[in-house]
Parts: C-alpha cells; sequence; structure tokens
C-alpha cells in the first residue's frame, strides 16, 4: 500500500468488505434453507396426521391403542368410579381439572408417550406406570410421580359421531 | 529401479523427508509405557470399522420394513456376513475401551497441560463424534433397543428452549422414529467415520507439534528421545498382538455378550421394553441423565459430564510436573474417579428405585465434584509438597519452567511495547 492513499479510501474498502461479506452469508444461509427443510417431516408423513377411530367396541373399563402419527394414542372408556377419582383431584405435578382433559367424561384420549423421554407407559391399576425412568400417571393422564414433567398430552380430536372420533383435528 | 521411482516422486511430492520426519525418524520419548498403546490402537479399530462398515452396508437396507429382516440376511446368508457383523458390533465396544484407557491415561500422567491443551480438545471433539457415530449406528438393526433408545436420545432435544419440539421432529423428519429416521442416521453413520479421519489428522498434527508426553511428565533433552521406528512400531504391533487375541475372543466366543438381547425383537413403537439400557459405554452418562430429577437439568447435566474432560487444563493448576506421578493426592483422586465411574455405569445399568436413585444422585455429585474440587486440591497438595520437600530433579524441571513462562511473557509485553 502507498503512502498517498487517504484513508477515505480504506473506509470505502472497508464498507466494501463488509458488505460483500454480508451479502455473501445471507446467500449462503439462504442456500442452507432447502437442506435444513428437507429433514423435516415430508408430505406423505404429513398425510397420515389425522386417524379416525371407532369406539364402539371397547366396553366401560377397557383401552384401547391407537397409531397416530405413528404414536401410541390410549382411548379409555372410564368407568363412573375412575371419572370420580379422577374429578376429585387436579394432580399434584401438573394440576389441570379433569373437565379440561376430556370431551365427554367417559371417554378418556391421550397420547400415551411419557413426557419425560418418551417411551410408552404401560397401564397398570389405577393410571399407568413408565418402565423407563418410574414416572406415574393418574386415570386422567395427570402425572403423580416424576420425573415425568408434564400431563400426557391430550390431542387435538373431536366426535363426528356418538362413537366415533377423528384424532389429529380439533 | 524402485531407488529411481522414489527419487522421481520426491522431486515432485516429499515422500522420503515426510517418511522420516512423522516416522522413521520421529523422536519419541524412550520411557513410554503400554499406556502409550492405545492412541495407536483407536487408530487400527477404525480402521476395522470403517472396512467392517463398508462391508455390511453392501448387504443392509435401510428400510423400516427390511431393515431388521437385513440384519437376519447378513447373519444367515451372506458369506461370512455373521463375522463382519459380530466384528462390526464387537468393534464399536473395542473403540470404547481403548478411547477410555487413552484417555484415563492422559488424566492419569496430566498430558493434557501445557503445551497439550489442543490436542486434548481435538481428542475431545473425537469422543463426541465417536458417541454421535456410535449412537446413529445403534438404531439401523431396527430392534426395540435401537428404537427405543434412539427416541429417548432425541427426545433429549425437547430440552432446546422456545423450538424443542420442532427441532426433535426436525431431527426425526417424523412424529416418531421412523424411516425417515433410519435413512438419515444410516446416511450420517457411513460419513461420520470419514470426519473421524479427518479429525484424527487433525490430532496428529497436533500431535506431532508438541511431540509424546511421558511418564516421568518431565519433558526430556533431545538425548531421552529414540526414533519412532523401529522402537515404537514395533512396541505398537506388539500390544496389537495382545490387543487382537482379546478381540478376537470376544468376536467369535462371546459376540452376543456385548448385544442387548432385546435388540433381537423388531422395533415396536407401540410397547417399550420394560427395562431400556443404553450400551455399556454409555451408562455413567445415562446414570447421571436419571439422577437429575428434571428433564432439561438432566440433559444439561449430561452434556456436561462428556464435556468436563476439556475443562482439565484450566482445572488443574498444580505446577508439579507428571501428574499422578509426583501427586499422591491427585493419584487418590484418580482412582476414586474411576471407582466413581463403575458405580454410575452399575446404576445406569440397573432399573430405577429409590435406593439406586440415591446412590445415582452422590455418584453424580461425586463426578462433578471430583472436576470442580481439582483447583482447590491441587493447590493444597501443591503447597503440602513443597513444604515436604520435592526431588531436586523435579525442583530443577519446575525453576526452568517458570523461567520460560516468565520469558514468554516478558517476549509478550515487550512485543506488546514495540506496537
Amino acid at each position: 500500500m502507498t503512502e498517498n492513499e487517504s484513508p477515505a479510501n480504506t473506509g470505502r474498502r472497508n464498507f466494501l468488505i463488509k458488505a460483500t461479506t454480508a451479502v455473501g452469508g445471507v446467500g449462503v444461509a439462504a442456500a442452507c434453507v432447502p437442506f435444513v427443510a428437507s429433514m423435516n417431516p415430508s408430505s406423505d408423513v404429513l398425510a397420515k396426521a389425522v386417524t379416525e377411530v371407532d369406539l364402539s367396541g371397547i366396553t366401560p373399563g377397557g383401552v384401547r391403542t391407537v397409531a397416530w402419527q405413528g404414536k401410541p394414542v390410549f382411548i379409555v372408556h372410564r368407568t363412573p368410579e375412575e371419572i370420580q377419582a379422577s374429578t376429585a383431584t387436579n394432580g399434584v405435578i401438573d394440576p389441570e381439572p379433569d373437565s379440561q382433559r376430556v370431551q365427554k367424561p367417559e371417554w378418556l384420549v391421550v397420547v400415551g408417550v411419557c413426557t419425560h423421554m418418551g417411551c410408552v407407559p404401560n397401564k397398570e391399576g389405577p393410571g399407568w406406570t413408565c418402565h423407563c425412568h418410574g414416572s406415574q400417571y393418574d386415570d386422567s393422564g395427570r402425572v403423580t410421580r416424576g420425573p415425568a414433567p408434564k400431563n400426557l398430552e391430550v390431542p387435538p380430536y373431536h366426535f363426528v359421531a356418538d362413537n366415533k372420533i377423528i384424532i389429529g383435528k380439533a | 529401479m524402485p531407488g529411481r521411482i522414489i527419487k522421481w516422486i520426491d522431486q515432485r511430492f516429499p515422500l522420503t523427508s515426510f517418511v522420516k520426519h512423522e516416522l522413521t525418524d520421529y523422536p519419541t520419548p524412550r520411557n513410554l509405557s503400554y499406556w502409550w498403546n492405545f492412541g495407536f490402537l483407536a487408530g487400527v479399530v477404525l480402521m476395522l470399522q470403517v472396512v467392517t462398515g463398508i462391508f455390511l452396508a453392501m448387504h443392509y437396507r435401510a428400510d423400516i420394513s427390511l431393515s431388521f429382516d437385513s440384519i437376519q440376511h447378513i447373519m444367515r446368508e451372506v458369506n461370512y456376513g455373521w463375522l463382519l457383523r459380530y466384528m462390526h458390533a464387537t468393534g464399536a465396544s473395542a473403540f470404547f475401551f481403548v478411547i477410555f484407557v487413552h484417555m484415563a491415561r492422559t488424566l492419569y500422567y496430566g498430558s493434557y497441560r501445557a503445551p497439550r491443551e489442543l490436542l486434548w480438545w481435538t481428542g475431545q471433539g473425537l469422543l463426541l463424534l465417536l458417541m454421535a457415530t456410535a449412537f446413529m449406528g445403534y438404531l439401523l438393526p431396527w430392534g426395540q433397543m435401537s428404537y427405543w433408545g434412539a427416541t429417548v436420545i432425541t427426545n433429549l432435544f425437547q430440552a432446546t428452549p422456545f423450538f424443542g419440539d420442532q427441532i426433535v421432529i426436525w431431527l426425526r423428519g417424523d412424529y416418531t422414529v421412523g424411516d425417515a429416521t433410519l435413512t438419515r442416521f444410516f446416511a450420517l453413520h457411513y460419513l461420520f467415520p470419514f470426519i473421524i479421519i479427518g479429525a484424527v489428522v487433525i490430532h496428529l498434527v497436533a500431535l506431532h507439534t508438541v511431540k509424546s508426553s511421558n511418564p516421568s511428565g518431565i519433558d526430556l533433552a533431545a538425548k531421552d528421545n529414540i526414533p519412532f521406528h523401529p522402537y515404537f512400531t514395533i512396541k505398537d504391533l506388539y500390544g496389537l498382538g495382545w490387543f487382537l487375541i482379546v478381540y478376537s475372543v470376544f468376536v467369535f466366543f462371546l459376540p452376543d455378550s456385548l448385544i442387548e438381547p432385546a435388540n433381537n425383537i423388531p422395533a415396536n413403537p407401540m410397547q417399550t421394553p420394560n427395562h431400556i439400557v443404553p450400551e455399556w459405554y454409555f451408562l455413567p452418562f445415562y446414570a447421571i441423565l436419571r439422577s437429575v430429577p428434571n428433564l432439561v437439568g438432566g440433559v444439561v447435566a449430561m452434556g456436561l459430564s462428556v464435556m468436563m474432560f476439556a475443562f482439565m487444563p484450566f482445572l488443574d493448576r498444580s505446577r508439579i510436573p507428571g501428574g499422578a506421578h509426583y501427586r499422591p493426592i491427585f493419584k487418590i483422586q484418580f482412582y476414586l474417579f474411576l471407582l466413581d465411574m463403575l458405580v454410575l455405569g452399575y446404576v445406569g445399568y440397573t432399573p430405577p428405585t429409590n435406593q439406586t436413585l440415591l446412590i445415582g444422585q452422590i455418584a453424580t455429585l461425586c463426578y462433578f465434584g471430583s472436576f470442580l474440587l481439582i483447583p482447590f486440591i491441587s493447590r493444597i497438595e501443591e503447597r503440602w509438597l513443597v513444604r515436604r520437600g520435592l526431588p531436586p530433579a523435579v525442583i530443577a524441571l519446575m525453576e526452568s519452567e517458570a523461567l520460560t513462562i516468565e520469558q514468554r511473557r516478558l517476549k509478550h509485553r515487550r512485543r506488546g511495547e514495540q506496537a
């Protein structure tokens, strides 16, 4: 670099370097978008997002496990005693009234994935027990013993008939 | 004729000088014990894994409806398929075994200290790459343990603030571990070993810059170095012989001892096995994850437990050279740490009960304590050792080290004044 170059020129050069770097950086980031997005669920996976279930075969006290988005969903036909026990408390770790977790008190629909590490809890006694790390849930799918931080998720669903529900759409 | 060919190459590529500089004449401390064999062994296992893996990939199908059966196909129908698979599965355990010994040696002899911090940190990066590769490879047989192991570990990313759920779905490419997950894990499981090879080259460049440490912890004068070849090529090969004997015993006689029986059941997304355990080499870290009664806390603790090793150059400020060799308290600490790892491994293996939970929590505290107390213990220990009187050779070494540090500082200051 020669002596007679003025500071104004270096300023301009620095600006050009920064501008080029910024534009190049934005370009690289934009080029990453399709690659990152390609790892998200594809259209056929998204198409599985809705499951229709016929409830007529589930007797009171019975449980059916159906697959929704590849995840197990527990559908419980609760007995009056189970409903009574569930409405009596609000849960301990993640308090929530039973009425907010069901649309009809005799039908409980919850995603059967432990909110701790994603294992499938087993139906044991009243409620469920997860054998991976010992979490327990009551008959409303609310966590009663950790390490799980949250209640079993209630998926979006709605009744299309008295004994038919669609899971995946509220 | 061969001489002429080499001469022709040497005019165009530094073949002879490279081999001479990095291998045949590479100066190596004469007092290296067999604990210094394990870096070489790790390189051999890496090559074994790459070769067996490539040949397995010729017969494997990455598709959830085919992959479990393709493993049976490899085991029953492919010529020597059983051998390739058992070598690869046993090789994963062997890899972790030699790496753990390699790390324990570095910790014991204080080889992570100046000037070898970068060497240690590249090694830490290699450990993470190895763990990621092993984890992704474990999904490929699509057994129950594969499936639920991958489910639990990808679920850990739920601890990410704000985007937790989206990141888990992005990693899996599905709402659960599925076809998309299997194919990407296979692609990355094939890619990562080559990244590891690149990282090993960086590790070796760092090693050949600072040279090997040695059991005395004292940087030896030039007269105490001997050429790598033939002295250490033969020592490494002898160690390799012993390694291959043990490895072969596992491959030919105990191949199933390292494979969880539950992984011989095809993956079932609707049913978690009652007792899920990771592979033995992840057990201590898994125990730490389970010991924290909170998802985010557990994930952070587990991540930190793997990364704690990287902090060693900062934590250990003792000026006494030679690692545990001249430091009795550090030596006790080292063995207690190994014991703690075994306790954590046991806790990680057993199903969670209140009792094992308590043991796990105490062992987790001991794990982090044995790192975080090092700065204080090493200072007290240094003072005590100096008062008790050090061997003259060690004092001379400490003085010369202090002098070089002082000189470096002076040089730095002088350069600062000039600028």
